[in-house]
């Protein structure tokens, strides 16, 4: 309970905690908190690129659909990609890094050298040119991301087992004739779990923005799905006039992206202190 | 220090040999057929059977690799499908742009970055400090298409003060081509119109890619300052009453750098990837836009020398990064 006051006197991280909660409440009741839910695919000819107003507090866009809607129904996309990516990421990442920490040898070499391979492009090159491979798809985007968001976990975990394979406690379950695997998983992960806890928060604020630049790019989300980095690509024609098209969107990104950032930041504080943000 | 640059250089190797590979087996095992897509749509079975082997497409993807590897080490990668031209040429001609971009991105995010850092260290838990927290962690949460689109609104747009896009008006010819830096080379030609309007062009793309690399400049810095000011060396020398700037900016700051220094070559591979987006936003004319286009148009030997090429500048920059590392902090250099 210590750590949860502690949590709760760091403002910004609450704040943080704040927006990630909300918007996770917005997603899941997305439908009927949206004014227009069915401007996910319907247009309105009639309406389109019209300013904000009382109907329509963010706009409609080119095809006359709300804004205000489809960033609300967006965020259902954003945290769906982040959550599944992220997770995607940690069950491949984390036992390959548990692998390569918790063994010597080739094993643990071929293993690192692999995730080196990964890591010596950015993240965002490699997702773009495997998420074209496969065809631009939401679902996709959401496969090349995973694919090249793991190593990173790896790398994490890597360097806590081996910090953790040398203490007292592993020695004494290898002692006591405990398998590998039971070492690993259930005694060395539970203590590497901080820091992995805060990369998984950090990265899903990182994956919506990938994802939403996979989807400004044409190789993410496809028409007419709401999603925010295709509805800030679709708005660019109508700039400058139609300004709310595409600032509303970006906002929605930042805040939400924002959100997980403090979050994180906050967790470090708090569950690593070895990763202390310094005072 | 020469026997760990050697090493160094020798650990790069196995890792470029794998993402060779890796970008390889990609590229030919997805099964997107690129001679089918070359042949157009309207194309016979055997009009797309003539293109696989005109491009070795049909050869076993174990000789078509041995093929792709030995052109790589000669430093020929291939024709762009698109551009009909050596891609390596391409690379070649587009580099000099993102460099432009990149440098100019990485100086202000230094530049910046790092005095505010010490300002915020300074200024510990007071007012200033918490703006500028706020404004570090919103900083790598902002899209940088967004960010850029949100530039172009205000400042080409609505108070058309910046160009929109590009990397030079159409009414102004390129400077003579010493460097392939516009900025250095109009000055060196002295062109001082094409240096103010190349300079121009700059701003807004520049600004947009460095806003990432400045907030977390300016968070390692503060956090390096904030741990050298509680060792006693400073604390002698308050006592013995150095000036307070000297003390700050150069004992201190020299001090405080090394996780600096080590981000900027993480950052420099953030900027590459920035350079993707900021590029295609601005239409400027680099690697970055050149990656968009052939991965657009699938042009996969252009998708490959620019993954493979990102690569090894990365590579380098995180050699030369540990180098300077050395140089900053002697104790590192005697560990090499």
């Amino acid at each position: 309970m210590l750590v949860f006051r502690k949590f709760l006197r760091d403002v910004s991280a609450v704040i943080g905690l704040v927006i990630v909660l909300l918007t996770a409440v917005v997603a899941l009741f997305a439908p009927w908190l949206a004014p227009k839910p069915l401007d996910a695919h319907e247009s309105h000819p009639l309406l389109r690129l019209k300013p904000p107003s009382a109907e329509a507090p963010f706009g409609t866009d080119n095809l006359g659909r709300d804004v205000f809607s489809r960033v609300i129904l967006g965020s259902r996309a954003a945290l769906t990609v982040a959550v599944l990516v992220v997770s995607g990421a940690m069950l491949i990442g984390v036992p390959l890094g548990l692998v390569a920490g918790y063994r010597s040898g080739w094993v643990s070499e071929t293993l690192m050298r692999i995730t080196d391979v990964f890591l010596a492009v950015p993240q965002l090159i490699l997702a773009l040119a495997l998420a074209q491979l496969l065809g631009p798809s939401l679902k996709n985007a959401m496969v090349a991301l995973t694919l090249t968001y793991w190593p990173f976990f790896a790398r994490i975990v890597y360097a806590e087992t081996r910090r953790l394979k040398t203490s007292v406690f592993v020695e004494a379950l290898q002692g006591l004739n405990a398998s590998s695997f039971r070492i690993m998983f259930a005694h060395i992960l539970p203590n590497a779990a901080p820091p992995i806890i805060v990369r998984a928060t950090i990265g899903m604020g990182f994956t919506i923005l990938t994802a939403a630049v996979l989807g400004f790019l044409g190789m993410g989300a496809t028409p007419p799905d709401p999603e925010w980095g295709l509805a800030v690509s679709e708005s660019r024609q109508y700039l400058p006039d139609a300004w709310w098209f595409a600032t509303f969107p970006g906002l929605a990104i930042f805040l939400v992206v924002f959100g997980f950032n403090l979050l994180g930041d906050g967790l470090r504080d708090v569950i690593d202190p070895r990763l202390r943000r310094s005072r | 220090m020469l026997r760990f640059l050697v090493r160094r250089v020798l650990l790069v190797l196995p890792v470029l040999f794998g993402l060779l590979v890796l970008t390889f087996v990609l590229v030919r095992v997805v099964p997107n057929d690129p001679s089918a897509s070359l042949a157009g749509q309207n194309a016979t079975p055997q009009q797309i059977a003539e293109i696989r082997a005109k491009y070795g497409f049909d050869r076993p993807l174990i000789v078509q690799f041995g093929v792709y590897l030995k052109q790589v080490v000669q430093g020929d990668f291939g024709t762009s499908i698109q551009s009909g031209r050596p891609v390596a040429r391409d690379i070649r001609q587009r580099l000099p742009a993102t460099l432009e971009l990149t440098f100019a991105a990485l100086g202000l995010g230094i530049g910046l970055g790092v005095p505010l850092g010490v300002l915020a260290a300074v200024r510990h838990n007071r007012m200033l400090d918490h703006v500028l927290r706020f404004f570090t962690v919103g900083g790598i949460a902002i899209a940088s298409f967004w960010f850029a689109i949100m530039l172009q609104l205000l400042f080409a747009m609505q108070l058309d003060l910046l160009p929109l896009r590009g990397r030079l008006s159409a009414i102004m010819d390129a400077p003579k081509h010493l460097t392939g830096l516009y900025l250095v080379d109009s000055l060196l030609t002295l062109r001082f119109d094409i240096f103010w309007d190349s300079l121009r062009h700059l701003i807004l793309p520049a600004v947009t890619l460095s806003f990432g690399s400045l907030a977390t400049i300016t968070r390692f810095t503060r956090s390096g300052v904030l741990d050298t000011l509680q060792k006693e060396y400073v604390l002698y020398e308050t006592a013995v009453g150095y000036p307070r700037w000297l003390m700050l900016w150069v004992y201190v700051l020299r001090n405080s750098v090394v996780a600096t220094v080590t981000q900027v070559g993480l950052l420099f591979g953030a900027l590459l990837a920035g350079a993707v987006v900021v590029e295609a936003v601005y239409d400027w004319p680099g690697i970055g836009s050149y990656a968009v286009f052939a991965i657009f148009t699938s042009d996969y030997k252009a998708i490959l020398a620019v993954t493979l090429f990102v690569g090894v500048v990365y590579a380098i920059v995180n050699i030369l990064v540990d180098v300077l590392h050395g140089v900053i902090d002697p104790r590192v250099a005697e560990q090499m």
